[in-house]
């Protein structure tokens, strides 16, 4: 029987590149699961959890454990907001113990989407065409709190045309923060500043990353430079969907 | 020195140091210099891992009996005949050492590196009472020739250049001549040992930190590379060592632990060039040593942390990894957290000393990049703990209303998926018309702090909700 995966969207790919969810939904899809996209969804609550709010906080991630809580597997295009999800919202509900059970059984079949692709449908290679050279930022959350690493790199090595330029320091902050790159926007600069020269001297063409808000901070960056350099969400390099224009691109 | 805290002025105090040209070229030796060794000291110890649970474990046993081991640690002081003072604060430590001080007549006082006598703000103290306080870690001792406070916890001149000690130097040593040699680190800590000898040997009275206060026989243990902390301790008449109630550990073998994991983590060796045990003042017999051996142990708020959310923090060895490792550290360096203790284990400790109201700037000052807990020895959980004081900040709206207005309106939304899409639905695909052309936005109203350094990517068209409800309404007609 076919894995019944929900999507968990995520409130910026929702808003900002539905792209990335479509190309989500079409790996999954051609690794056999059947998709379904709960409509009850908005965000998964960091900005209210990082900013100190935990009322808020607390009745978003309930809204989510309800929504999600009847299906096989939820997966989420975002290191982030898996990680909330997985390892942030059980420890929410650690006072209450009906609460924290619903959160540790969602936390044990959430995924970020290249670590399901790869750890649980044990997919070895993605059948797509990409002559480029990339460089992958790993961000933060996925990187450090879901061990995010391999997993997306595994796949893009079996894109085909496809060259990985590893860029130093790919395993440090873009300087994104959530909200930190607003309430400390001088010193988000210096980070993303230093983060942009390092994707400058990588010689690739193309920057990957699994979390849109990493994405957005960094293409945001290279666009105010001048760079040359493009920038996607791996989901959309692995699904075949590179055509069109990038992050921060005009239509043609 | 001065001690001018500025914990609340973070911002102003970050923009000021990123603007600020030779900070930034020296802020550039603290990732190129820490954290390749750290990694190749880790990778060359396979059981690393294991060492760092090992060292949180009997931390954590410690704080939970942390009243017996400083009972026992006081009895063990006493019999070797030294003398434990017990500080609620730093105006109570301050007084007890010029006490000790002006028991023994003492003119002037050499120092090993101690972070709780910059919390303490003692070199202040003891000047305003006419006693010389002299620094004698390299470090230290350039900063207090340039008038300055540390800027990091174990390399506290990070931020000055070798160019800029050549110039203090010359300006503070009079009777160097203006052909030699100062250019070179070498020629540098020559000179500074050559002035120090004279300063150890006239001390009355040598302060030392205490890296552990071994419970089991009453001994302090400080960790340096230049060996000023021995001379500072031997030579005077009176050691006074200060330490902060959670410096104390069980055993000497709990303490031979902690150390496989403390100098790895800070620099890289695989132990600091000197560790030195110090047992009570001299005894009968004893060639060396002091007459009279003082602890003075202090609290300063932290008892208050025991069985709080931040007891954790009273791991920390104070080995500096985490800010080594820490981006927002990289970018400003540590004057900007405006007191003693800067990088993530400020932004968590600083609060905890100095109430929410003054500190709570550090801990939001953070991208929860996670990096510093990934290298803590003592496996501290920083950013959780940041997270807690934002907590207590937000719990006393001590947040800016802004902040807290704009929080308030996206989560009315957040929690009404329906409105929310009803919301989204009008106004993305209204942002997405505007930014069509350009394909992003040089500037947004109301997006200022993002599009102040960088563009705004543009919604791509309309919302994923709305493209998937119209998906799945074709399918369902379709399959009619």
């Amino acid at each position: 029987m076919a894995p019944k995966v929900a999507l968990f969207i995520t409130c910026l790919v929702d808003l900002f590149r539905p792209k990335i969810g479509f190309a989500a939904i079409k790996l999954l899809e051609d690794a056999g699961c059947e998709i379904s996209v709960p409509v009850a969804q908005t965000c998964c609550g960091q900005p209210a959890y990082n900013s100190g709010d935990r009322a808020d906080t607390e009745a978003i991630a309930k809204q989510v454990i309800k929504t999600f809580e009847d299906h096989d597997y939820v997966v989420a295009p975002s290191g982030s907001c898996a990680a909330m999800i997985k390892i942030h919202y059980p420890e929410l509900f650690k006072d209450d113990a009906d609460w924290q059970r619903r959160a540790v059984a969602l936390s044990k079949k959430t995924f970020e989407l290249t670590s399901f692709l790869t750890d649980v449908l044990e997919v070895e290679q993605i059948d797509t065409h990409l002559e480029q050279k990339v460089t992958y930022h790993d961000s933060c959350a996925g990187l450090r709190e879901l061990g995010i690493a391999g997993q997306p790199r595994k796949l893009l090595a079996s894109v085909d045309g496809l060259v990985m330029e590893e860029m130093k320091d790919s395993d440090v902050c873009c300087g994104f923060g959530g909200t930190f790159c607003v309430k400390y926007s001088d010193i988000s600069n210096a980070i993303v500043s230093k983060k942009a020269d390092t994707i400058n001297t990588s010689g690739a063409d193309l920057l990957l990353a699994g979390d849109l808000g990493c994405l957005m901070n960094m293409a945001g960056k290279l666009k105010r430079q001048g760079s040359k350099t493009k920038v996607r969400h791996v989901a959309e390099v692995l699904a075949g969907m590179s055509d069109g224009p990038a992050i921060a691109e005009a239509k043609k | 020195m001065t001690n001018i805290i500025t914990t609340r002025d973070f911002k102003s105090n970050a923009k000021e140091a990123l603007a600020n040209k030779t900070l930034q070229k020296a802020l550039t030796h603290v990732e190129a210099g820490f954290i390749g060794k750290r990694r190749l000291a880790m990778e060359a110890l396979p059981e690393f891992d294991q060492l760092r649970d090992n060292a949180r474990d009997i931390k954590n046993h410690t704080l939970a009996n942390l009243d017996a081991y400083l009972e026992e640690y006081e009895e063990k002081v006493v019999a070797s005949g030294g003398k434990v003072h017990w500080a609620a604060d730093g105006e109570e430590a301050c007084n007890q050492i010029l006490d000790i001080c002006r028991n023994v007549g003492a003119r002037t006082v050499t120092k090993g590196k101690s972070m709780i006598a910059e919390e303490i703000g003692i070199n202040d103290f003891l000047e305003k009472n006419d006693i010389e306080p002299v620094e004698t870690d390299l470090g230290e001792y350039i900063i207090q020739l340039r008038g300055e406070t540390p800027s990091h916890i174990i390399a506290p001149a990070v931020h000055v250049l070798k160019e800029q000690v050549e110039e203090d130097f010359r300006r503070v040593h009079d009777h160097l001549p203006v052909s030699r040699n100062l250019e070179e680190p070498e020629s540098l800590l020559d000179e500074a040992r050559k002035v120090l000898r004279a300063k150890f040997l006239n001390a009355d009275v040598g302060i030392t930190g205490a890296n552990f206060l071994i419970a089991e026989t009453g001994t302090s243990v400080i960790v340096t590379n230049e060996g000023n902390g021995d001379l500072t301790q031997i030579v005077p008449k009176v050691h006074i060592v200060l330490a902060s109630i959670e410096k104390v550990t069980p055993t000497l073998d709990d303490v031979s632990q902690i150390l496989r994991v403390l100098a790895r983590s800070a620099t890289g060796q695989e132990i600091s060039v000197y560790t030195t045990f110090s047992t009570g003042p001299k005894r009968q017999g004893d060639v060396d040593g002091p007459e009279e051996y003082h602890v003075i142990i202090l609290d300063n708020g932290r008892s208050n942390m025991i069985g709080s959310e931040f007891q954790d923090m009273l791991r920390c060895i104070r080995c500096g990894s985490c800010m080594n490792h820490c981006p927002v550290y990289h970018a400003v360096g540590g004057h900007a957290y405006g007191w003693v203790y800067p990088g993530p284990m400020g932004a968590v400790l600083t609060p905890s000393l100095m109430g929410v109201k003054d500190g709570g700037q550090l801990p939001n000052a953070s991208t929860f990049c996670g990096r510093c807990e990934a290298v803590c020895p003592m496996r501290i959980p920083l950013p959780k703990m940041m997270r807690h004081w934002r907590e207590r900040e937000f719990e006393k709206h001590l947040n800016p209303a802004s902040q807290r207005w704009g929080l308030n309106f996206w989560a009315f939304f957040a929690k009404r998926p329906r409105l929310y899409h009803l919301a989204t639905s009008l106004g993305i695909p209204l942002l997405s018309l505007f930014g069509r052309r350009k394909g992003y936005f040089k500037y947004l109203p109301l997006a200022s702090g993002w599009t102040k350094y960088r563009d705004l990517p543009a919604p791509e068209t309309r919302t994923f909700q709305q493209q998937w409800a119209q998906r799945e309404a074709l399918k369902q007609g379709g399959a009619k």
